[in-house]
């Protein structure tokens, strides 16, 4: 029973981490059909943008406390700035090309600001532990947990229950969901779709920045970190069915509970487990289980 | 039009010979060794080229290049078998194997889909090779060093001008090879897929045998490309050959070769592994940034990749004749 909890919760925490990191990518996939690789460079952007700022607040001894007001800064920064660098320098040109020319196109957008990051932050690791430290820990299922990482499970719900609402009960929803099912018409009925691109890629930018500000306290942000993340982010969104944020959802609980169930019982396959279920699922359903879907076009 | 006289095989064969003896007689160590590590995944980007052609891009031929590469380093530390004539057919052939098996599922899907299936695929490898002991784990493992026939040699720089020469020779034949299966009929499929699937379906061929074989094909090009760079570095290691950014690496030099010419993988993976060299040697922490500045720029100013540069000048040469 206990090693049950102790699945649940793990997996819990680490779904929640999955979502956020994955629901920026497909938001931007649903409404603008590109798989941003670079998204990966947001989320390291964010992480050590945050773990910089948490630095310098608690150096300024202003009390570990207003480190949270740190980490949404830096999301908010690196997403508004980034997002909006990437989509006016690069992306806006890319709409009339292939799909997968795009997917190169922000593969070397990723390369690029790697390095920036190298160049920018050093090659030497940050820690920012004082927000971990502040929220000290629990034990659950005899086992000590930081209050921190559970945080991320309220975090993502918040998240998640924000953009529903957003998209379904606002007016910039329904521009943004008609968009999705028809970007011509939409132009037709006179929405500015170039505005909702802006919009909806400096959403996912910030959303993809969230997700590593907020897991910096965590770890120790190194170079290479936003890597792995690529990966596990597309196996996500491609579980789930790309561009449809309930998927996301079910895709990151799917991938984050069989990985902690891995994780316990059979380490061995932890990785496979991730990438093994992303296989199976695009070989039965190779829409992904929730994809929206497609208006027929006559 | 009046079809041009084809001129591939005779210049590829010119090519190599010319590469292939200035290699041997004169080019330094160095640069025979950063030619052995870009033709070997050349031969890969020759396979990406032909799905490429048919409008498919994968993003996870690093499966079949790790496949190749591990097929060559297991043979030696499991049965102590080096012989290049066994190691390397066998890393192509397993890498076949394994690409028709997953070929009966990947070839149902196009687009972005194939890609991303494909990259599932070789991070499932990635993730057992990753988590499995006896394959190393994230260190990998050393290869054995290549012997030929029974014959090897204590001199690096012997073996590195053997591997170099077999690595030309076997470039030239898989270029040819490659070049007179795109002018066959089955190989013209490639374009005419990527156009028009119906249209091919109602001439009477089948659209999914016809990428199932391509995919074959390309597949057991990776392997070889794979056990060459193996046995060129002496060491296989699951980041450097099966990770995604493996496959990144190769659909980079993919694009920026060009779909032209079957000779054109070789010389975009070249410029490749130079740039990448003077980068990192340069400016070791910006190196990153130059390859990605530079797949930026063929994206947007070269489409057709380096090759269509060639064919530019070319083209210019002889329109003032």
């Amino acid at each position: 029973m206990e090693t049950a909890i102790t699945i649940l919760i793990d997996g819990l925490v680490f779904s929640s981490y999955l979502f956020l990191v994955s629901v920026g990518l497909t938001i931007i996939f649903g409404v603008m059909k590109i798989l941003n690789v670079a998204h990966g460079s947001l989320y390291a952007w964010g992480a050590y943008t945050s773990a910089y700022l948490i630095g310098l607040w608690s150096d300024a001894g202003l009390g570990d406390g207003g480190t949270f007001l740190m980490i949404a800064v830096a999301a908010i920064v690196v997403g508004v700035i980034l997002g909006l660098i990437l989509e006016r320098g690069l992306i806006q040109f890319m709409y009339a090309r292939d799909e997968v020319i795009t997917v190169l196109a922000t593969f070397a957008t990723f390369l690029i600001l790697e390095d920036v990051i190298l160049l920018v932050f050093g090659v030497n690791p940050y820690f920012a532990y004082q927000p971990m430290a502040y929220l000290d820990s629990v034990e659950i299922g005899g086992i000590q947990r930081d209050v921190y990482s559970l945080t991320l499970i309220a975090v993502a719900v918040v998240v998640g229950v924000s953009l529903w609402l957003g998209l379904t009960k606002t007016k910039w929803g329904k521009l943004l969901t008609a968009v999705i099912y028809d970007r011509e018409l939409s132009i037709a009925m006179g929405i500015n779709v170039t505005r909702v691109f802006i919009v909806t890629f400096v959403l996912g930018a910030v959303l993809g920045a969230l997700g590593g500000a907020y897991v910096a306290p965590t770890v120790s942000v190194a170079p290479g970190f936003g890597v792995e993340v690529i990966v596990l982010s597309f196996a996500v969104v491609v579980i789930g069915g790309m561009g449809s944020i309930p998927g996301a959802i079910i895709g990151a609980l799917t991938v984050g509970i069989a990985r902690a169930i891995a994780v316990h019982q059979l380490p061995e396959v932890e990785l496979f487990v991730v990438y093994g279920v992303m296989a199976l699922v695009l070989v039965f359903r190779p829409e992904g289980l929730f994809a929206p879907a497609k208006a027929r076009k006559i | 039009m009046e079809p041009s006289r084809d001129w591939t095989i005779p210049g590829l064969t010119i090519g190599f010979a010319i590469v292939a003896v200035s290699g041997a007689v004169f080019l330094p160590d160095w640069l025979l060794n950063q030619m052995v590590i870009s033709f070997s995944r050349a031969l890969a980007v020759v396979g990406l080229m032909v799905l490429w052609r048919t409008g498919l891009v994968s993003f996870g031929h690093a499966l079949y290049f790790g496949l190749g590469a591990y097929t060559v380093a297991l043979l030696g530390k499991e049965f102590g078998v080096s012989d290049v004539l066994i190691t390397l057919p066998a890393a192509a052939l397993a890498s076949a194997a394994v690409g028709v098996g997953l070929g009966f599922i990947i070839r149902k899907y196009r687009e972005i889909f194939f890609a991303m299936l494909s990259l599932a695929f070789s991070m499932v490898l990635y993730g057992i090779v990753v988590k499995t002991e006896a394959l190393g784990s994230t260190d990998g493992f050393s290869v054995l060093s290549p012997t030929l026939l029974g014959m090897s040699s204590d001199d690096a720089g012997v073996t590195l001008v053997s591997l170099f020469l077999g690595l030309c020779l076997v470039g030239w034949a898989v270029a040819v090879l490659v070049h007179r299966y795109l002018k066959s009929v089955l190989g013209s499929l490639t374009t005419a897929i990527r156009d028009n699937e119906i249209r091919v379906e109602y001439l009477g061929y089948s659209v999914a045998e016809a990428i199932h074989g391509k995919y074959v094909m390309s597949a057991a090009l990776a392997g070889l490309g794979g056990g060459f760079l193996a046995i060129s570095l002496g060491q296989v290691d699951p980041d450097s050959m099966i990770n995604w950014t493996v496959s990144g690496e190769l659909v980079f030099v993919t694009i920026l070769s060009g779909p032209g010419s079957v000779a054109a993988p070789f010389i975009g993976s070249l410029i490749f592994e130079l740039i990448r060299t003077y980068a990192f040697e340069w400016l070791p922490y910006a190196w990153q940034l130059i390859v990605g500045a530079t797949l930026l720029i063929i994206i947007f100013f070269l489409p057709d990749g380096v090759w269509s540069l060639i064919t530019r000048l070319a083209a210019g040469r002889g329109d003032k004749r």
